[in-house]
């Protein structure tokens, strides 16, 4: 029954070029980021980031301190477990810098993986409420991941220092130092890739939550954090080195113990399958992101 | 410039029941096979009218079903209709929470959505730190959230508070502060859902106020969906009924909010019911309505109702009760009326109800019914039982007064007038 029935009236054209601020509609083109809209929320990003800062270490007694105790207790182990026992080689670097400095690294791309993996489901209350472009909260969590890695940074530098002043560790920093940013960005865009693909896929099939928390872990054995890459051999190097994590933890003990080689080649293949997979989890995400509301 | 904010057209939204999980990834992959080949969805046929109460033999239902409508700039418009006809729907696509199956939806402006208050809240920071946070989710910039920060705080009313963790809020002051950031958004376009169900009285009302105050002075546009008829009745012109998924009228709200309590109502108008055996050790097996006067649905306010009910009891010696609730055709409760507990022996006992005459107003009522045993144990629930219509036909009087969106109407005493 319509009492009032409502009929649009035909478009005529004057009418079509009017300007629509924004038609929304049920399929979009498959790569297509707003990345004005996103910089229209950053400071979202920013309050995101702080909020995640601020949160996390509320009501604790040691706070941030927490940021230290958690690399150097698992170097600590990795020291007794791998050097003393398994007498595992670390490249005539002092061990306690070769396990922290990969474990450095390798932490800040298991963070920005195994954190944006979860956007979607921990963040079903609010994407269930209101709108802003989705991936401001991947974005945000990169961002706060990378503070947390400058802080560890630091501890790393100390204890650098610290080793050098026992003259247990020679001072060798070299020039290719200043490639440390890109060595953080294709870490940073693989983790976020393979993020929000997983983040992507999660939202109809949880069984991937699974796997990632322990193919994080498995993974990191098919990296060099507690072993140089020349120990390996053979076909065993061949697996290792399609890891595109594996020359970008190389590169960076180079760049701080100037230890083993610098393998550009290496870098190249990371930054393009770093890229490919952001390419691809954009497409997902994209894919999901208008009706994860209704499978989640 | 035209002057349309939201133009609807063609929209459908399409759910899947049950548990999404089994049958999932098939389903995709066939969906998948036949979109690559240019075919149609293969579960779009198969999607059934949203029918609440009927279970379907269906997986898939139309929550949305060729919606049009039009909304120009500077109108307030209520979105009413009972439980699942779609209107949460309606606005989560329009917010672009949840995308469109089929359709378009075109929108000239800014658009800010309140679906919930306090959206991203987080517990552990500070009033201050949470009106950013929050301004910011709901699309305002940090520049603009600083020049209304002293604005929102005023209106939320917890100035003293606000530094301390939100977390150690009272339920109240939390919808305060939440509410107030959203007050100052100043986009072209609202959407609230009902979010107005919360906070004292007092509050309410300065909600509904400001929401008056945006819409009529400073002629923005406003979507509003609420189960209370008078807020929306007070605070749009033109409204829009959904009814099982699809528009069923779009109009002066007035209009709408008439046609919205007559046919969700009449169509359940029964004064007399017979109700299936339930298992269980007592239930209610027949409940009507009888009056003096001679059309029992249609029922004069100078007659009284009796409210008849007959309970069925499987067991002997068992302490019961019955209690009714009457609730008003827009939705409120009008009161609760419990019988003295009893004890019945095996087999059907029955009960009336008086509801003494002059007592209700114009309108219509449904009877909402609960057995009871050992006074604490529920046995059975039946909402919406008995429906029927009170008319007052003036008979008597010269001058009525204002008799329209009062709940009861009773006759009560007065003195005769004497000069002092």
């Amino acid at each position: 029954m319509h009492l009032f029935n409502y009929t649009i009236r035909p478009l005529n054209n004057k009418e079509n070029i009017t300007q629509w601020t924004e038609v929304i509609e049920p399929k979009r083109s498959l790569f297509d980021v707003n990345i004005k809209e996103i910089w229209h929320y950053r400071d979202l990003i920013l309050l995101f980031v702080r909020r995640d800062f601020v949160s996390q270490y509320k009501q604790t007694i040691l706070g941030p301190i927490w940021l230290f105790i958690q690399p150097l207790f698992t170097t600590v182990t990795f020291l007794f477990v791998f050097n003393k026992i398994a007498k595992i080689s670390t490249d005539g670097i002092n061990p306690t810098l070769f396990y922290l400095s990969g474990i450095t690294m390798w932490n800040y791309f298991a963070d920005c993986l195994t954190k944006t993996s979860n956007t979607f489901l921990s963040n079903a209350g609010v994407f269930g409420k209101v709108y802003f472009p989705r991936l401001v909260t991947p974005i945000s969590i990169v961002i706060s991941s990378l503070i947390k890695l400058s802080i560890q940074l630091l501890l790393l530098a100390s204890v650098y220092l610290f080793f050098f002043s026992t003259g247990e560790q020679t001072f060798s920093i070299n020039a290719t130092i200043v490639l440390l940013p890109i060595y953080l960005l294709i870490m940073a865009v693989l983790g976020f890739g393979i993020g929000i693909i997983l983040s992507s896929l999660t939202t109809k099939y949880r069984d991937l939550s699974y796997l990632l928390t322990f193919g994080v872990q498995l993974l990191m054995y098919a990296t060099p954090v507690i072993y140089p890459l020349n120990s390996t051999a053979g076909r065993l190097r061949k697996i290792i080195e399609l890891n595109p994590t594996t020359s970008i933890i190389e590169n960076f003990r180079y760049s701080v113990f100037s230890q083993g080689e610098f393998r550009l080649e290496g870098m190249i293949y990371a930054a393009l399958f770093s890229l490919g997979i952001v390419f691809i989890g954009i497409l997902f995400f994209n894919q999901v992101e208008k009706s994860f509301m209704d499978t989640v | 410039m035209s002057d349309v904010a939201i133009r609807v057209e063609h929209l459908y939204k399409q759910y899947r029941l049950g548990q999404v999980s089994t049958g999932t990834l098939s389903h995709d992959l066939n969906r998948w096979w036949h979109q690559i080949r240019g075919k149609e969805d293969p579960y779009e046929k198969v999607t059934v009218l949203n029918e609440r109460t009927e279970k379907g033999s269906n997986d898939y239902v139309w929550a949305i079903q060729d919606i049009n409508f039009e909304i120009k700039k500077g109108e307030a418009v209520g979105i009413i209709g009972r439980n699942g006809a779609g209107k949460s729907t309606l606005l989560k696509i329009l917010s672009k929470v949840t995308g469109p199956s089929k359709g378009k939806i075109k929108i000239n402006g800014r658009i800010a959505s309140l679906l919930e208050v306090g959206t991203g809240f987080h517990p552990e920071l500070t009033g201050r730190e949470n009106i950013f946070l929050n301004g910011a989710i709901l699309g305002m910039s940090k520049h603009e959230i600083k020049s209304k920060f002293d604005e929102i705080v005023a209106f939320s009313g917890v100035e003293k508070y606000i530094d301390t963790p939100v977390k150690r809020y009272s339920s109240g002051m939390y919808v305060r502060l939440a509410f107030a950031v959203a007050a100052h958004l100043e986009p072209e376009i609202l959407i609230v859902d009902e979010v107005l169900a919360v906070g004292d009285a007092e509050f309410q009302k300065k909600c509904l106020g400001k929401m008056q105050d945006v819409s009529k002075n400073d002629g923005r546009t406003i979507l509003f969906v609420s189960h209370n008829m008078a807020a929306v009745s007070a605070l749009c012109k033109k409204g829009i009924l959904l009814r099982q998924g699809a528009l069923q009228s779009f109009g002066n709200m007035d209009v709408v909010v008439n046609e919205y309590q007559k046919i969700d109502f009449v169509n359940k108008l029964t004064n007399d019911i017979k109700l299936k055996t339930v298992e269980g050790s007592a239930y209610i097996s027949k409940a009507w309505i009888t009056t003096n006067s001679q059309d029992s649905q249609l029922i004069d306010i100078s007659f009284a109702i009796y409210i008849h009910f007959n309970v069925c009891c499987n067991e002997d010696d068992q302490l019961l009760n019955l209690s009714f609730t009457l609730i008003s055709a827009s939705g409120q409760t009008v009161f609760n009326s419990l019988s003295s507990s009893f004890i019945s022996k095996k087999g059907t006992t029955t009960l009336t109800c008086n509801i003494p005459d002059n007592l209700l107003n114009n309108g219509l009522y449904s009877v909402t019914i609960v057995l009871a045993k050992d006074r604490s144990i529920p046995l059975q629930t039946i909402h919406e039982v008995l429906v029927f219509e009170v008319m007052d036909k003036r008979e008597n009087e010269s001058w009525f007064g204002d008799i329209s969106h009062h709940l009861i109407r009773p006759k009560l005493v007065w003195s005769e007038p004497t000069m002092i």
